[in-house]
């Protein structure tokens, strides 16, 4: 099942981004027609909400209300008020911290728990191993929406309700099965050779792991991270099920439940609002682009 | 204990005979218990455990704050006579079956255009991805100002078309708020879809390409003919994921519509939270989310078939 992610990496990297192929065959309206003008359409759709929310969080609430006397696509005199009000004025910052808070500890769990569990399945291939991978994979398909109600009762049970740790110990079941997955295929691009070598040695399997596994596994790792820490960042039926009092929400349920008011105004900071909670997340991306789409299609792929 | 005893007796120099420690710490199976320990534990108090406590929920009367006791099929025989399941059920699957086939289409179209030589072709593969990485609630709110019934941007700019005379109700008509609601899905899925694809279709030869081209094949038959089987497998997987995922969308339309207008955008998690977190009838909640499961089931069952036919296709019978 995850066989061909060397092989099938191979071609790709050979022919990458520079050859042409058979485009040379192509004259250029026709290129314009087939090509840039749907490309073009379809990325103005793609982009438009986020110019809309960027443009609104600087907008001056007369501009955002009057649509006549300005033309709503652009902006004449921005202004910082909106950002300044949700730092300053609401509890967004904690909010922040609340959702940096949970997704990096969730990320680090289920990292270092994957990288265990999946060293083991691909390595040690102890008894009922693939079993134990295919389990793995199903518990990747049990989505969050059914889940919520009987997690809600044993988050109670456990006295962890209304609070940030309850995320941090229930958004693992998400990442775990993912990540297990994508370095499962990591591990088995890593030559046997390396590891007997080191056996001969007389390292133990802790060793091995924490000396050559993980070092060079250490770009699937990445990939892992970003992608868990995206999905921790997106969560949201968890977070709103579990957390109660403000303080301790998350940037997208507080983003939600406290700033909808009754107020035509609201617009200004709800969109700086949601402007602000995904910039961390598309810097992060811009970073880290190639490793998120190996993430994303290496999961796929297994 | 006693066979370390008994080792140890036997063989005083114990070099011969190593001792049950040492026997344990090399035991492949017994290291293994010890490295799966931590992910099986979240994965059985934390999600096998709640799978099973779920169904049994739904067989009780469970409130919050009260124990339920078990009342057989009664949670059941209730939504099988409400009308308001039913009509999420109706809900939950013309939005998984409408967002999910444009979201395939858009998505292979806009693949196949990416795969195309052209300038600036990283950029714009990395551009195309940030509606998915964009958490979904954030860009909800951002379509829920889009679709403002008073200061809807796309109302204003049909209005100075001349298209329309007055502003759309977006989220506020039953129709409309279904279309709104689909079109938002379908924005934030395309990227998935068409980025995974992109995948696929970079390890399609080229060559493959070519010799067809020289026997005269044109471009549906070169899509019908090459792409499309050599990327049959792929498209299973991701659509099956795709279909999965919008199947039990919760945050979207928590976001947007809460389920309203008059329940007109309801889906099977919506109807489940307001029943057993909002209302606090758990037993029943339970209930609408259990009967999701066979759903899911199915989804899961074609994404094996898918895979295993990829195996089949590759002739490989490794792991």
């Amino acid at each position: 099942m995850t066989d061909s992610t060397l092989p099938s990496k191979a071609p790709v990297a050979s022919r990458d981004d520079e050859s042409e192929g058979m485009s040379y065959l192509e004259s250029l309206p026709r290129r314009v027609v087939t090509l840039y003008l749907p490309l073009f359409v379809i990325l103005v759709v793609l982009l438009f909400p986020f110019y809309w929310m960027a443009l609104t969080s600087i907008k001056p609430d007369e501009q955002l209300i009057d649509m006549n006397k300005f033309n709503p696509f652009w902006v004449v005199h921005p202004t910082f008020k909106h950002i300044s009000k949700l730092l300053f004025e609401t509890q967004y910052p904690r909010w922040l911290w609340n959702t940096m808070y949970v997704a990096v500890g969730a990320t680090t769990l289920s990292i270092i728990a994957s990288v265990l569990a999946a060293y083991a399945i691909v390595r040690l291939r102890f008894k009922g191993a693939d079993t134990v991978g295919v389990l793995i994979f199903f518990a990747y398909l049990v989505p969050p929406s059914i889940l919520f109600i009987p997690l809600a009762s044993v988050i109670q049970a456990y006295g962890l309700f209304d609070s940030p740790l309850a995320l941090i110990l229930v958004y693992p079941t998400l990442l775990i099965p993912f990540s297990t997955w994508l370095l499962m295929g990591y591990f088995k691009t890593i030559p046997y050779e390396l590891e007997e070598c080191a056996l001969i040695d007389g390292a133990s399997r802790w060793q091995i792991l924490t000396r050559i596994i993980v070092p060079l596994a250490i770009p699937g790792m990445i990939s892992a991270f970003i992608f868990s820490f995206t999905l921790c960042w997106n969560e949201f039926i968890y977070a709103l099920t579990f957390l109660q009092s403000t303080p301790n929400k998350t940037v997208p349920v507080a983003i939600v439940n406290e700033f909808v008011d009754g107020d035509i105004y609201k617009w200004g900071s709800l969109m700086a609002g949601a402007l602000v909670g995904s910039l961390p997340l598309v810097i992060l991306y811009a970073f880290f682009v190639e490793h998120y789409v190996s993430a994303m299609t290496g999961a796929v792929k297994e | 204990m006693t066979t370390f005893q008994t080792s140890v007796r036997v063989q005083p120099a114990g070099v011969d005979t190593p001792s049950l420690w040492a026997r344990l710490r090399t035991n492949r199976n017994w290291v293994a218990l010890w490295f799966m320990l931590p992910a099986a534990a979240f994965l059985i108090l934390f999600l096998a455990y709640p799978l099973g406590l779920g169904v049994w929920m739904s067989f009780t009367d469970e409130r919050i704050g009260r124990r339920g006791i078990f009342i057989g099929l009664e949670n059941y025989q209730w939504l099988w006579d409400d009308s308001i399941f039913w009509l999420s059920v109706f809900n939950t699957l013309l939005y998984t079956i409408v967002a999910s086939a444009i979201k395939f289409a858009i998505g292979l179209y806009l693949a196949l255009l990416l795969n195309r030589h052209m300038p600036f072709k990283a950029m714009i593969r990395s551009i195309v991805l940030i509606p998915f990485i964009v958490p979904t609630v954030l860009s909800a709110i951002a379509f829920w100002w889009i679709y403002d019934s008073q200061f809807s941007i796309i109302s204003w700019s049909l209005i100075k078309l001349g298209l329309i005379d007055h502003n759309i109700n977006f989220l506020g008509d039953s129709s409309w708020a279904r279309g709104s609601v689909i079109f938002a899905n379908i924005w934030r899925g395309v990227p998935f879809v068409a980025i995974t694809l992109l995948a696929g279709l970079q390890t399609v030869s080229p060559s493959l390409y070519e010799a067809a081209t020289l026997d005269g094949a044109t471009n549906w038959q070169r899509f019908r003919f090459i792409t499309y089987p050599l990327l049959t497998p792929i498209i299973a997987v991701v659509m099956t994921f795709s279909v999965l995922f919008t199947f039990t969308d919760f945050q979207l339309i928590w976001a947007l519509t809460r389920g309203g207008p008059v329940n007109a955008t309801h889906l099977m998690a919506t109807l489940s939270y307001q029943r057993g977190i909002i209302s606090g009838r758990l037993g029943e909640g339970a209930a609408i989310a259990t009967a999701m499961i066979p759903f899911l089931v199915a989804a899961i069952a074609i994404s094996w078939f898918g895979m295993q036919r990829r195996k089949w296709q590759q002739g490989s019978n490794n792991d």
